[in-house]
C-alpha cells in the first residue's frame, strides 16, 4: 500500500489497481468547518484534473479534482449525513472516493508524503 | 495586506489568534481559534464579541437637522425619542439605496448615524451635498465600535455597564464605563439580544480585556458575523442591498413608517411610494433547496421551470444553527409567495428549490423588560 499526494492537498492511497481519495489534514484545517459534500456517480469516468468533487466549508466551496486519470467506483456516501467526518478524520473515514487506474504510470507524477510536507511548508 | 486601513485593536486580536482579511478597506478579524462555526454556536448560545469598528460613526447637528435629515431617510424621525433608534436607509432618486445604517436620536436636533465602513466616504460625502450648511456632520475616525451579542450579553455586560440591564432593543444610552465615555445602544446584527459600545480608540483596549474576562465570552470575526446575519434574514450591504435596490423591493417596509408612507418627502419617494402602492418589480426572498442540504452561494442563478432567468441569490451560505443552507435573493414579484418553485444552477446543475422565508432562525431581540 503506497500513499501519495498531490499539490491540491489531495491524498491517494493505492492498493493494487484502486486509489482512494480524501484531502489532507492540511487541507482540512485550511477550510475549516465542513458542512457539505458533493461526490461523482459511480460508474463514470474522469480524466486527470477533472473536477469531480465539491467541498463546502462555512466560509466557500473548493473543487476536489481527480487525481489521476481512471473511472470512479465508489463514493463514501458517509458524507453526505455527516460532512464533519471530513475535519475529524480527513485521512481515513473521511475520505471522498474510490477509482480504478486507467494509467498507474501517473502515479509517478504525485508526490510522496515527504515531497508533500516540504511543499506546504512552502506554502505557510 | 498593504494599504488597509488597521483597527486602534488589531494588536489585541492577534493576540487572540486572529485570521486577518481585508473589508471595507480595513485589515479585519475574520475568525479566531474557535473557527466560524464554534464563534457562530458560542454567539447563539452565550456572548460573542465582535469588533466593527470598521463602520462609520456620525454625528448630525443644528438647527432643523431632524427635518434635513428626513429628506435623506425614509423612516420617521420627529416622532423619535431621546434615546431612540431606528434603522433605516439612504436612498437615492431613482429609490435606490446609497446605504443603510442605524439612526440614534439624542436630543431634538442631536442624531447620531452609525453607517456601513465601505460606505461611509460616500455617505459622508451625500450628507453633507444635501444638508444645509447650518448643519454640523462630525465623523468619529478615533472611536472604536465593539458588539456584544448572544442571549447572556444581558446579564454579562451589566456587570461592567449596569446600564445595560435597563436598555430594551432599538434603545440607546451615553454613559461612562471605568470614567471613558461610552454610547451603549441596544442592537446588533446577529439576530439575538445585544449591544454596540462606542468608545475612543485610546480607552479600546481596556474595554476588550474587560469584555474578554467576562468569561460567558469569546471574539468572533466577520465570517461568523455573515452567518449570523444571514440566518435571521438580515441585509447586507452591497450584496442584498444596492444602488439599484430600492427598500420595497429589499421588503423593508416595515423601517418606513406611516407618515412618511402618506407623505413621502425623501429622495426616491415618488418611485419608492409608488412601489408601495402598486407592487415593486421583484422582492427579496428565503431561498431553501429541496434536498435540504446544498448550499446557495452568492451570485447562484435562479431560474423558472421553463429555464428563463429570473433572478439571483444576494447572500448564501450555510447556517450552523440552523444546520442547513441559508440564502436570499430576489425574484419577480408573481414569483415571491412562499412555496413558489425555483430552479437554482449550481455548478451547471439544476438544482430544484423554493421560496421561503427569509429568516431561517428567528431574531431573538429583548423589546420589553
Amino acid at each position: 500500500m503506497t500513499v501519495k499526494y498531490t499539490r491540491e492537498h489531495e491524498w491517494i492511497r493505492i492498493e493494487g489497481d484502486t486509489a482512494t481519495v480524501g484531502i489532507t489534514f492540511y487541507a482540512q484545517e485550511q477550510l475549516g468547518d465542513v458542512v457539505f459534500v458533493e461526490l461523482p456517480e459511480s460508474d463514470t469516468s474522469a480524466d486527470l484534473g477533472a473536477e469531480v468533487a465539491v467541498v463546502e466549508s462555512v466560509k466557500a466551496a473548493s473543487d476536489i479534482y481527480a487525481p489521476v486519470t481512471g473511472t470512479i467506483t465508489e463514493s463514501n456516501e458517509e458524507l453526505s449525513e455527516r460532512p464533519e467526518l471530513v475535519n475529524e478524520d480527513p485521512e481515513n473515514d473521511g475520505w471522498f472516493f474510490k477509482m480504478r487506474l486507467a494509467d498507474p504510470a501517473e502515479l509517478d507524477d504525485l508526490l510522496d508524503e515527504a515531497a508533500y510536507q516540504a511543499f506546504i511548508q512552502e506554502e505557510l | 495586506m498593504t494599504g488597509l486601513h488597521a483597527l486602534a485593536l488589531e494588536p489585541f486580536h492577534a493576540e487572540q489568534g486572529a485570521k486577518f482579511a481585508p473589508f471595507a478597506g480595513y485589515k479585519m478579524p475574520i475568525q479566531y481559534p474557535l473557527g466560524v462555526k464554534g464563534e457562530h454556536a458560542h454567539t447563539r448560545e452565550a456572548v460573542g464579541l465582535f469588533d466593527v469598528s470598521h463602520m462609520g460613526q456620525i454625528s448630525i447637528e443644528g438647527p432643523g437637522s431632524t427635518e434635513a435629515l428626513e429628506k435623506l431617510v425614509p423612516a420617521a424621525l420627529q416622532e423619535m425619542v431621546p434615546g431612540q433608534i431606528r434603522y433605516s436607509q439612504l436612498t437615492l432618486e431613482n429609490g435606490g439605496i446609497l446605504d443603510d445604517l442605524m439612526v440614534t436620536r439624542w436630543d431634538n436636533d442631536s442624531w447620531g448615524l452609525v453607517v456601513n465602513g465601505a460606505c461611509k466616504h460616500a455617505d459622508m460625502a451625500h450628507l453633507k451635498g444635501n444638508l444645509p450648511d447650518s448643519i454640523q456632520l462630525t465623523y468619529f475616525s478615533a472611536h472604536a465600535l465593539v458588539a456584544v451579542q448572544g442571549p447572556e450579553a444581558r446579564a454579562a455586560l451589566a456587570r461592567l455597564m449596569p446600564e445595560a440591564a435597563e436598555l430594551t432593543f432599538m434603545r440607546a444610552v451615553q454613559t461612562n464605563w471605568n470614567s471613558h465615555p461610552v454610547t451603549l445602544a441596544c442592537c446588533g446584527y446577529t439576530g439575538e439580544d445585544g449591544y454596540e459600545i462606542s468608545i475612543a480608540n485610546d480607552c479600546a483596549r481596556d474595554l476588550a480585556e474587560a469584555l474578554t474576562e467576562l468569561g460567558e465570552s469569546t471574539w468572533v470575526g466577520l465570517g461568523a458575523r455573515n452567518s449570523l446575519r444571514l440566518e435571521t434574514g438580515l441585509c447586507l450591504y452591497g450584496n442584498d442591498l444596492t444602488k439599484e435596490t430600492s427598500p420595497i423591493e429589499a421588503d423593508l417596509l416595515w423601517s418606513i413608517q406611516k407618515r412618511r408612507r402618506a407623505d413621502g418627502d425623501f429622495l426616491g419617494a415618488d418611485i419608492i411610494l409608488k412601489q408601495i402602492n402598486e407592487g415593486a418589480p421583484r422582492k427579496r426572498v428565503g431561498v431553501a433547496p429541496f434536498d435540504g442540504r446544498t448550499p446557495l452561494r452568492d451570485h447562484t442563478i435562479l431560474k423558472n421551470s421553463a429555464g428563463d432567468l429570473i433572478g439571483e441569490i444576494t447572500s448564501g451560505g450555510f447556517g450552523p444553527t440552523h444546520n442547513g443552507p441559508v440564502a436570499m435573493g430576489y425574484v419577480p414579484q408573481n414569483m415571491s409567495m412562499l412555496g413558489t418553485e425555483l430552479i437554482a444552477e449550481v455548478r451547471g446543475k439544476a438544482l430544484p428549490c423554493s421560496v421561503c422565508d427569509p429568516i431561517f432562525v428567528q431574531q431573538r431581540y429583548v423589546r420589553s423588560l
